[in-house]
């Protein structure tokens, strides 16, 4: 793994049928990844996506706080995501709901946890869907070996296509 | 049980489709090329109307193309119908490194700061 600074790919892994784990290095101590990760003006500088702006960032760092951020993507129209803090552990954890406003019935619980070593601190993001609801987004009750194995199915089938 | 109405095959019947362990054992083995239902038949240790029943499947979703060559019938791979899951998967990937790599900008900031201020608590 290249562990030089500049840019490193976030790595996105599906555990489980209801689960996305999304784990990154960053080379700067945990407090201070912790903060980028906590504070509204810092998360406002990183948190859009391509082709989007911030309009706001609000977050009540406390349990039972709210959080929401709000994005206007390029077409104009404006994308909120919201939740509540549900276990702070300074430095070191953030567990919290995440509600994606248009689809207010699924609710997901998100678990970031910094770690730190050598100066490098690595952050995981587990997002686990309810569920019922991870099921039913992503595939039928049928799926015995988990969305994982099916996805590396994909890949090769993917792969053979292009060929 | 809710009466099935006809429609296009989409993405989601696609991953259904590949839910089911012998259906995905069929398409491994179609991975490496066209092959007739007598061999599939064969490497799966099933039974023909097992097999047929699971090629139906595949066949309804667009996975497998079939075309018959004199008496044979030919089973070939398509694995179109399953892009869009993957393109989704690579566009939440991008998604959160764009916002890593900002991060990283927000981050040697702070440091600086920190170092700077002469408040390093490390």
């Amino acid at each position: 793994m290249d562990m030089t600074t500049g840019s490193r790919r976030a790595v996105v892994a599906l555990p489980s049928d209801t689960q996305i784990l999304i784990t990154r290095e960053f080379d700067a101590p945990r407090h201070l990844v912790w903060r980028a990760w906590t504070e509204p003006d810092l998360i406002a500088q990183w948190w859009y996506a391509e082709r989007g702006e911030i309009v706001s960032i609000e977050m009540d760092l406390r349990v039972g706080g709210k959080w929401r951020y709000v994005m206007r993507a390029s077409g104009g129209f404006e994308v909120a995501f919201h939740g509540e803090c549900l276990e702070i552990v300074p430095d070191e954890k953030l567990v919290s709901t995440e509600v994606y406003e248009p689809v207010p019935h699924e609710s997901a619980v998100n678990t970031a946890t910094f770690t730190e070593h050598d100066g490098t601190t690595t952050l995981t993001l587990l997002v686990e869907h309810a569920s019922q609801i991870g099921r039913d987004m992503h595939v039928n009750s049928g799926m015995e070996d988990g969305l994982q194995d099916a996805l590396k199915l994909v890949d090769r089938l993917l792969a053979s296509l292009a060929e | 049980m809710i009466p099935r109405v006809a429609r296009a095959a989409t993405t989601t019947d696609a991953f259904n489709a590949i839910a089911e362990p012998r259906r995905r054992q069929i398409l491994d083995l179609l991975v490496t090329g066209e092959l007739p239902v007598n061999d599939l038949v064969a490497r799966l240790d099933l039974a023909q109307p097992q097999v047929s029943k699971h090629l139906r499947v595949l066949r309804e979703v667009g996975l497998v193309d079939v075309r018959d060559e004199g008496r044979q019938r030919m089973y070939r791979l398509n694995g179109g119908p399953l892009k869009p899951i993957a393109d989704w998967l690579a566009t939440y990937e991008q998604t959160w490194t764009g916002r890593f790599d900002r991060m990283d900008a927000v981050l040697a900031e702070l440091k600086q700061k920190e170092h700077g201020d002469g408040h390093d608590d490390r």
